[in-house]
């Protein structure tokens, strides 16, 4: 069963650094959303089939991180009309380098850590760490509130798919308490970005700069 | 019982949001805080209080914390009517029920034995406090609330891998892994090392950026500086508490799985740094508000740190927990007080609020004296016992670190305190502010507390926390 995961997983390290690489932020909501759905199915991949629970959580995943949440970020931006990422801390091309090197070093200390016999030579443990690594990366280099929100649900990502060697063990309600608490929080940030794109007539971040020592 | 402390504060933030009088809202803070105070003082009283097939139970160190939050909240929500009354302009449809949220989540947080539930309610306190930061609702209350949230869920994000790290390395020991608290700690010395180590470190950042730990720290000036007086006083007395209950939970597994001493070197190492970076920001701070989020920090440091050092430390630290979070409600109302009645919160425009406000002034400066560690006062006897722990433990080095800190603090926090409350006031008077019964009373009774474990430490509150110090090092 782990054998239909990997190739998922590959696909997924390449959306990492789409999302890395590309300035505009429309393309950026769609890499995300397209991580949603990879994970739904991996989902269900690593299930093993279709039970109850995996068809719950992966229809629950579908619903948040490939429709509503890409939804909201996508009101956020045509609200506060802009389309590109303007001069990241980094430059894309530096940080497609970053990443690169994140997913190899991911590799290699996945490789220090003991596997379970069913996860040895599987993709999943790497995977997730490159996905957080990447989603820290955003959160850290770039400037726009949107970006950011993208980031910290890469971050999440990485996470949710460390969650999938798991999957005996989580109850259901877990998981699904997991994905709630993960939509509320963008629905909260969607909140705040609306209200720092009133206040500031922008979501540049660097602008919210009016509290430092 | 156990579920009862979650649900009657929900259903009270289900009535106030339901509730169309903006006049009347903020008395069912009050009402829901006696009811959970009431609930808080039966369920001590019980031996066994657990629900939903021991997902829900208040193990030693929950009862602490739960007698800790409910004392807190029951004074913030004395206080609430009175500054919510004052603050006509701006709606509490939001602000009441998400105070109600937190209550509810926070006594989650302390009952929760299953530490994916804990972590789930700990996003939610997380969750329930933007709205409550951005009450103000202008550009500064914005870009705190931003950072709070966007570093709070990372951070948060983070400590959720740990614990599914956890999971895994229970997984890898063949225990089919649960991620119940009690089954961890017993299994803990047959989990995989590597991931332990691993799972441990990420947690630490993960809980230590929402308890506050420098470097993870620095979210807090902004957000505390921006908050109102009560919910300061919610983040840095009951969250914090509950974040460190949360980083206990795991030091205990570590500590059984045989990485109790990393797991110290590191505590000690990161409370000696927090409090060193609470010395030096708070020098030559200018804001008052912000110079108490340091003065948290430092207090983090101070907590992680007894810990540490372990034995009688362990004491001290869970005794400093109830001290800290008491002080921290007296400084933040009281500042809240003057910050009312002056419009700024800086020290160079606020002067003379020992004339102006003779009771908040007053509170501000004994909150001063006690939270700076002077006798009578309780946090005194904390920190006492934690240098005490640390000279006759072993540790010379890092106790005589921790009082030149210690001395640091006092003389950086010392200056901005004095230039606030002594003087002559400015001659015009912003929005003419007057100390109340309803804003003053409940900071009062928490001054009572302060002064009274200072002096005399009750049998039950000894109890309750070295019973919780014998729970956190496994002797119970």
């Amino acid at each position: 069963m782990q054998v239909a995961a990997d190739p998922l997983l590959v696909v997924l390290l390449l959306v990492n650094f789409f999302l890395l690489g590309t300035s505009r932020l429309r393309a950026l909501i769609s890499g995300s959303a397209s991580q949603g759905a990879l994970l739904a199915l991996l989902v269900l991949s690593v299930h093993g089939g279709i039970t109850l629970q995996a068809a719950l959580i992966a229809l629950a995943t579908i619903a948040l991180k490939t429709i509503v949440i890409p939804a909201m970020l996508t009101r956020a931006l045509r609200d506060a009309a802009i389309h590109r990422e303007i001069e990241p801390v980094i430059g894309f091309v530096p940080s497609l380098l970053l990443g690169g090197l994140g997913t190899g070093l991911s590799l290699v200390f996945a490789r220090t850590l003991p596997l379970a016999p069913e996860h040895a030579g599987s993709l999943l443990v790497p995977a997730s760490l490159a996905t957080a690594f990447t989603g820290f990366l955003l959160l850290a280099t770039r400037r726009k509130a949107i970006t950011q929100v993208v980031g910290y649900l890469a971050l999440e990502n990485g996470v949710f798919v460390m969650g999938l060697t798991l999957v005996e063990a989580m109850p259901l309600f877990v998981e699904i308490g997991v994905l709630l608490d993960l939509v509320v929080a963008i629905f909260v940030m969607g909140i705040i970005i609306e209200h720092i794109s009133r206040e500031f007539s922008s979501i540049d971040t660097t602008r919210l700069s009016s509290l430092k020592e | 019982m156990a579920l009862a402390l979650v649900l009657v504060p929900l259903a009270f933030a289900a009535a106030a949001a339901a509730m169309p009088s903006q006049k009347w809202r903020p008395w069912l803070l009050p009402a829901c805080g006696t009811v959970h105070l009431a609930l808080t003082i039966l369920a001590l009283g019980r031996p066994d209080v657990a629900a939903i097939g021991g997902w829900l139970k208040l193990d030693d160190l929950g009862r602490l914390v739960l007698a800790v939050v409910s004392v807190l909240f029951f004074a913030c929500s004395l206080y609430a009517p009175s500054y919510l009354a004052l603050r006509t302009e701006r709606s509490n449809r939001v602000f009441v029920p998400c105070l109600l949220v937190f209550l509810a989540m926070t006594s989650l947080i302390v009952e929760s034995q299953h530490l994916g539930l804990m972590w789930v309610a700990i996003e939610a306190t997380t969750l329930a406090c933007a709205p409550l930061l951005h009450f103000n609702h202008h550009a500064r209350s914005i870009e705190a609330t931003w950072k709070y949230l966007l570093i709070g869920s990372v951070g948060v994000a983070l400590a959720l891998l740990g614990t599914f790290f956890l999971a895994y390395a229970a997984l890898r020991a063949g225990l089919g892994s649960s991620l119940f608290f009690a089954d961890l700690v017993r299994e803990a010395p047959r989990l995989s090392r590597p991931w332990l180590h691993a799972a441990f470190v990420l947690l630490f950042v993960g809980y230590g950026t929402k308890m506050g730990l420098a470097p993870m720290h620095t979210w807090k000036p902004d957000a505390y500086g921006e908050a109102p007086g009560i919910v300061g006083t919610l983040l840095a007395g009951a969250l914090t508490s509950c974040a460190f209950l949360a980083l206990l939970r795991f030091f205990q597994i570590a500590a059984a799985g045989g990485e109790a001493e990393f797991a110290r070197q590191l505590m000690i190492g990161i409370g000696l740094f927090s409090m060193a970076v609470a010395g030096v920001f708070m020098a030559r701070q200018r804001d008052y508000k912000r110079m108490l989020a340091y003065s948290s920090v430092e207090h983090m440091g101070i907590l992680v740190l007894g810990i540490g050092i372990g034995g009688l430390g362990v004491f001290g630290s869970l005794l400093h927990l109830v001290n800290n979070a008491v002080t921290k409600g007296v400084m933040f109302l009281s500042a809240g007080n003057i910050h009312r009645a002056y419009g700024s919160k800086s020290t160079e425009d606020v002067r003379g609020a020992l004339r102006r406000l003779p009771f908040s002034g007053a509170l501000f400066l004994a909150g001063f004296f006690a939270v700076t560690g002077s006798p009578p006062f309780a946090p005194f006897l904390s920190e006492f016992t934690i240098v005490r722990a640390a000279m006759t433990q072993g540790h010379a080095v890092v106790g005589a670190l921790f009082l030149v800190m210690l001395a640091i603090v006092f003389i950086g926090m010392g200056g901005a305190v004095l230039a606030v409350v002594q003087g002559e006031p400015p001659e015009h008077e912003p929005e003419g502010f007057r100390d109340r019964l309803g804003t003053v009373a409940p900071i009062a009774l928490l001054m009572a507390i302060v002064v009274l474990l200072g002096v005399y430490v009750p049998p039950s509150v000894g109890a309750l926390v070295s019973n919780a110090a014998a729970f956190v090092e496994g002797r119970r």
